[in-house]
């Protein structure tokens, strides 16, 4: 399981932890979150993430 | 090769350099910045106690790794004196600086209200991580924090403030919170949730007059009634930083004026975006907001990669980071004609505002409601 980092906002996705309020269910793989997700926090699109190490 | 040159090191001119080296990562470019050139989330600003974070936490990229992850070269704490568009350069307190091109990021700049006493100089703003880092120094040991204006910024470091433990009196000319993006039930809800949460909000007035009281402030309202202070924060709203453009004869109305290009009309290759930005020509759109930035970016990126782009900007919805409510709000294009129909909903409020046919064309969703958020800005006629 890997963490990605908002480039915009710093916000992390953690996919141990997904993002159940919208949507996004715990354990859910970074690919397989629809593009169409944003950043909780600030709104940019998943295409704007970027990986960040564990 | 003569650079591109950026000037501001905000998210708009930032982001340029980033999605400009996905599509061309020779071009030499240069980024000419007042600030100290590290990059932060500004949107982080107005929620960073309540994230426990101080100011030198915020900075999340210093100046070095930057320049080094976008290969461009950041001339920090440099002053541009003069645009000098017809022949391509600027000028600036370090020298003369020759263009290929120049994207214009200069943001905007915080609107003061004229106040009297000998206090009102001492009045914040914070508008950028130095401002930041000025306002949560000053906060140490404090416990009474007025806040001028209930816009986004002003609600979002109230609700921060109170997450601290901080007392936040917030005053505001109109006779709601976030006036220019709530109708009046969603406001109202908003407003009740806030108050909940200990903010004590003062509408219909302003504040006249700051004067000095031993170590705090002692405001004054336009109907005369007195409050006490420790720190006093102005969050009344931004002016684009139009300064240089409209000295060096770009066409500037509320912002510097470009197309759906972001080019200017007069030089070509001189573009604008981001906060100091009207977009779509005279009377086009100024937006002071994440997504925005973002969606320039792309497109000026690739107009700077030699593949002309114009902009486009779907519905964008704009979250406010108030925890005690949450809130999403999607305000209808301008100038279309139509009403708001509010609903509560099981703890908040879901106002949709139609146009004359009756189609939702905006919305502002608070509490429970704005889980919708992404659902319906999807369905949203898009701005440009």
């Amino acid at each position: 399981m890997k963490k990605y980092m908002c480039i915009v906002c710093g916000y992390v996705y953690d996919e141990v932890a997904g993002d159940p309020e919208h949507g996004i269910a715990a354990g859910t793989r970074w690919e397989d979150i629809p593009g169409s997700w944003s950043c909780p926090d600030c709104g940019v699109a998943k295409a704007d993430f970027e990986m960040v190490a564990v | 090769m003569k650079p591109v040159v950026i000037l501001g090191s905000g998210l708009a001119g930032i982001s340029v350099v980033r999605e400009l080296r996905k599509l061309d990562a020779a071009r030499p470019v240069i980024i000419v910045t007042l600030d100290d050139g590290g990059f932060y989330s500004k949107p982080n600003l107005s929620n960073a106690l309540a994230s426990g974070k101080s100011a030198v936490q915020l900075a999340l990229t210093p100046r070095e790794g930057l320049a080094a992850q976008l290969k461009a070269e950041i001339r920090p704490h440099t002053r541009v004196t003069h645009l000098l568009p017809a022949e391509s350069a600027i000028e600036t307190d370090g020298g003369r600086i020759e263009y290929e091109k120049l994207v214009l990021a200069l943001g905007a700049q915080p609107l003061r209200l004229p106040i009297e006493g000998d206090g009102a100089a001492a009045v914040l703003a914070v508008n950028n991580l130095a401002d930041y880092a000025v306002f949560r120094d000053r906060l140490e040991g404090r416990q009474r924090v007025a806040i001028l204006g209930a816009g986004l910024i002003g609600c979002e470091f109230a609700n921060d403030l109170r997450i601290a433990g901080i007392e936040v009196d917030v005053f505001d000319l109109a006779p709601q919170p976030l006036g220019r993006l709530l109708p009046p039930r969603a406001a109202e809800f908003f407003r009740r949730k806030l108050e909940a949460a200990g903010v004590r909000f003062h509408f219909d007035t302003s504040i006249a007059r700051i004067d000095r009281l031993g170590d705090g402030f002692r405001l004054t309202d336009k109907q005369g009634g007195s409050h006490a202070a420790d720190l006093v924060l102005s969050a009344v709203g931004l002016k684009p930083e139009t300064t240089l453009a409209q000295a060096a004869g770009l066409k500037v109305g509320r912002g510097i004026v470009v197309d759906r290009r972001l080019a200017s009309a007069d030089f070509p290759e001189v573009f604008a975006l981001g906060d100091c930005a009207e977009v779509g020509g005279a009377g086009g759109l100024v937006l002071p907001f994440v997504l925005p930035i973002m969606a320039a970016a792309r497109a000026l990126a690739k107009t700077l990669a030699g593949t002309p782009t114009d902009v486009a900007y779907p519905a964008m919805p704009v979250v406010v980071k108030t925890p005690a409510c949450p809130t999403a709000v999607c305000p209808p294009p301008a100038g279309v004609q139509g009403a708001w129909r509010e609903e509560p909903t099981a703890d908040g409020v879901k106002a949709l505002f139609e146009d004359a046919a009756g189609r939702p064309v905006g919305f502002a969703l608070t509490g429970s409601a704005a889980a919708e958020r992404q659902a319906l800005g999807a369905s949203m006629p898009a701005w440009l």
